[in-house]
Formats: structure tokens, C-alpha cells, sequence
């Protein structure tokens, strides 16, 4: 009998627009604890697949008849199986999640965020499965990316049908929890691969170094990628302020939170830094700026368009982590009681810095889990 | 270890490797040790997560280049 199947596409419809899903994830309980499809009106069921080998009995009653059921597992094939057997036993409204949480974890929703000075336009892909945020501008048959995740070709493709040839990666920092896409991005376009030198230390490739202040034109109607060193998350994290109104924070101010500073193991050396840049650099900058950061943790930040962003003048009155007045306090609330470290951080830095090359399939996996870079 | 069985689950996807140990492990006595040579590494986390859950013991595992062996008590 088959088995009708829900793209992650349709899912990432449903979570943006506020739908209704009856998640059914056959995963085991650690899988789901840790990471799962957020819906703000998604319901859950979670029974390991390996509990529903012998027949669905143990669910049968607690699996609805009156609305969609979508059945998830790792990759889609025990998803498929127990669909399989729901059908079997007469439930019509029962889909099998295609590609399963992998593909979840890579699906990017691109959402335009503003036009830009003389035509110019800039772009949000929001990672709903992972909460990694990514950016691109294009002006005048030009593209720039900035914190592109791991899917090259989705930029470049997305590019293309605008139009535009990427001709800069932007990374705000050497990230820690996904594998970024922008050194796959300059090879295959011959863009410039840009990274902060101080995150680049042990990098084993060709980059461009990004100093404070580099200022860099995308297309010849000059919007303007603005580098404002603001260390914290990283040593070297840099922000960008595109077209004097948008403020790429990558990980170190959140719309609910704000970065870690321990994720390359110096929390102590850092959180000077990251208050300096909290509480000065960007208490320096224009209220109106619109903050547009690497990375959001739960549903509520996302706008009704679907995009993640606020302006920093409202951050700095809502935002707790930019209202902690007491020094010590500010130090201990991050340095302390950090919430756990990404899946294989560790590795995923190395990859990024290409001092190892995992396969695809092994990049996949070590970036399997929800993103922590932030504390609140 | 006196391996009283083994199971060949090489190249088999999810569902598969664990549907396939379920049947072997009946095929045994409590107490014997089943091997199991995947090389799904999902199968890890999900083995381990089924022993518990069924009562079954999981004795051992190593990985040699993408090849996972299991060996499991049974319970």
C-alpha cells in the first residue's frame, strides 16, 4: 500500500503561518528531548519506531483521525514504515515526512526583508529546522552572502534566478554550531571568501581578511557591507551594517538573548569583550538599525512575515541580556549554567577552518541537533 | 565473547537493521550474545535505544571506517 508523503516545504508553510500538525516522531526519546519540528500549534506523540515493529497497537488510539498526522524519524524510512501500517489500519490522514529531520535541518525558507537603495534587495534564509539564519544582498547583477550555512548551492541557485552572480562571502565569525557554506560558495562562483583574521588563525585555505571599517560594494548602485569589529562570541566576530539600516550581528546579539562566549573554550578571556560590544560598540550605533542576527531559538522571535529581525533600539529595551546594569552579574550569567554545548562543535570548527573534510553524509550528521550559541 | 549468532545488516537503512535484530534475537537463547555488523549510523543510537527498552543487553560496540558491530546479550 503507499504511503502519502509531506514535504518539509509544506511543514515549514504550516510552522510560519501558525497551522495545526499532529507530529507523530518515531525517533527514539533522546532524539526527540533534544530536537525536534517546532510548530507553535503543532501536537507531539513520540514512540520509537523499534516499539511499533510488531504493529501500531500502542498507538492506535492515541493517533487522531480528524486532522493531518505527519510521521517523522532521522532520515524518512521508519517514518515510512509506520505510516505504512497506520494506513494499513485505516487512517486516511496519515503522511510520511520526506527526508525526515535531515531534511528539516536543511530545508532554508528564503524571505525577502527590504529593498535596498536603487534596486537593491536583501534576503533572510531562515534554517527553521536548525534556527540558523543566513543573508543575502544583491544589487545590480551582483550578490554578496553573509553567514551562508552549509547548502552552497541554494544561494547560488537562488542567486542565479535573480539574476546576480555572488561575488562575496561574508562570514560574521568561525562558527561553531553548523558548517558554513561560504568557502563552498567562493569556489564555486569565484566569489571573495571573507572571514575575520582573528578567527582564522588555523585556517587551512585562502581567505580574505576582514578588517574593522572594510567597507565593500556590492553591484555598481553601491550598497554598502559595512565591517564593525565586535568580538565576544568569538575573539574575532564581526558585524556588518548593510545600506546604514541593517545590522548583521551573526552570534552576538539574539532578538531574545544574547551569544556565548565559550563555544572555542575561552568564556573567561571573551565576556569583556562581548559586554564592551553589548554595552558600547553597539549602544554607539543608530536606535533604527534594524537587527538582523545568525541566529534565532524558539518560534516567538519569528515576525509575522516570517523573518527574524527588530530594530536595536527596541532590543535594548526588551533584551535582558543588553539590561544586566552589574558587571559581575553580566560575567557570571555567561560564563555559568550555559546550556550545553552544540553536536560536535568541535569537529564542525575544524571543518570550517578545512582541517578536516568530512563527507557530506558525515557533515549532515555532526550537524544533527538544535543550535546553542546563545544564553538568555 | 562466544558469539552464538551473527547478523549481517550491512548497506540496510532504517527501519531495517533493527526489524532484522528483533527476528534474529528470537532465533536465540536468553542469555547468548547476538552480533550485529551495521553500517547505518543511525543504527547506533537506535540499538542502543531498543536494548534498553526491551531488555536486552548491549555488551559491546566498536567502529572500524563506517562499519558498526553490535554485540547483544539477550535478555
Amino acid at each position: 500500500m503507499s504511503v502519502k508523503t509531506m514535504n518539509v516545504q509544506e511543514i515549514a508553510k504550516r510552522v510560519v503561518n501558525k497551522e495545526d500538525l499532529f507530529v507523530l516522531d518515531v525517533r527514539n526519546e533522546d532524539a526527540f528531548e533534544d530536537w525536534k519540528m517546532e510548530g507553535d500549534n503543532f501536537e507531539y506523540l513520540n514512540v520509537p519506531y523499534f516499539d511499533l515493529i510488531e504493529g501500531i497497537e500502542p498507538i492506535q488510539d492515541k493517533v487522531p483521525t480528524d486532522r493531518d498526522v505527519a510521521v517523522v524519524c532521522a532520515k524518512g524510512g521508519s517514518s515510512e514504515f509506520v505510516a505504512e501500517q497506520l494506513v494499513e489500519a485505516g487512517f486516511d490522514n496519515v503522511y510520511s515526512v520526506e527526508g525526515g529531520m535531515k531534511a528539516w535541518s536543511e530545508h532554508l525558507e528564503p524571505i525577502k526583508i527590504a529593498d535596498l537603495k536603487e534596486g537593491g534587495e536583501l534576503y533572510q534564509f531562515v534554517r527553521l529546522g536548525k534556527g540558523c539564519l543566513s543573508y543575502m544582498v544583491i544589487s545590480d547583477g551582483e550578490a554578496a552572502t553573509i553567514d551562508a550555512v552549509r547548502m552552497a548551492d541554494v544561494f547560488i541557485n537562488f542567486a542565479e534566478e535573480k539574476g546576480a552572480k555572488i561575488t562575496h562571502a561574508f562570514d560574521t565569525h568561525l562558527h561553531a554550531d553548523h558548517i558554513s557554506g561560504g568557502r563552498e560558495i567562493a569556489e564555486k562562483t569565484g566569489a571573495t571568501y571573507w572571514l575575520p583574521p582573528k578567527d582564522a588563525t588555523e585556517v587551512q585555505f585562502d581567505y580574505k581578511p576582514l578588517e574593522d571599517g572594510e567597507d565593500v560594494q556590492i553591484g555598481s548602485s553601491k550598497i554598502s557591507v559595512q565591517a564593525l569589529y565586535s568580538p565576544g562570541h568569538t575573539i574575532g566576530s564581526t558585524s556588518f551594517i548593510v545600506d546604514d539600516q541593517y545590522l548583521m550581528s551573526g552570534d552576538i546579539l539574539f532578538v531574545d538573548s544574547i551569544g556565548r562566549p565559550d563555544l572555542a573554550g575561552l568564556a573567561e578571556d571573551w565576556v569583556g569583550d562581548l559586554r564592551e560590544t553589548l554595552y558600547k560598540r553597539y549602544k554607539d550605533l543608530s536606535d533604527e538599525l534594524v537587527v538582523l542576527p545568525a541566529h534565532y531559538m524558539t518560534n516567538d522571535e519569528i515576525n509575522e512575515d516570517g523573518s527574524v529581525g527588530k530594530k536595536l533600539g527596541e532590543l535594548y529595551q526588551e533584551n535582558h541580556g543588553l539590561n544586566v546594569e552589574d558587571e559581575q552579574e553580566f560575567r557570571r550569567m555567561v560564563t555559568e549554567n550555559l546550556p550545553p554545548q552544540p553536536n560536535a562543535y568541535q569537529e564542525i570548527r575544524e571543518t570550517n577552518m578545512g582541517k578536516i573534510s568530512p563527507e557530506t553524509e558525515k557533515k549532515r550528521e555532526m550537524e544533527i541537533g538544535p543550535n546553542r550559541c546563545a544564553v538568555k | 565473547m562466544d558469539i552464538n549468532k551473527t547478523l549481517d545488516a550491512k548497506g540496510l537503512a532504517c527501519p531495517m537493521p533493527i526489524v532484522k535484530t528483533k527476528k534474529a534475537i528470537g532465533d536465540i537463547e536468553s542469555g547468548q550474545i547476538l552480533e550485529v555488523v551495521a553500517t547505518d549510523a543511525g543504527a547506533k543510537s537506535d540499538l542502543t535505544a531498543w536494548c534498553k527498552s526491551s531488555g536486552h543487553e548491549l555488551v559491546d560496540m566498536n567502529e572500524d571506517d563506517g562499519v558498526f558491530t553490535f554485540y547483544i546479550k539477550k535478555g
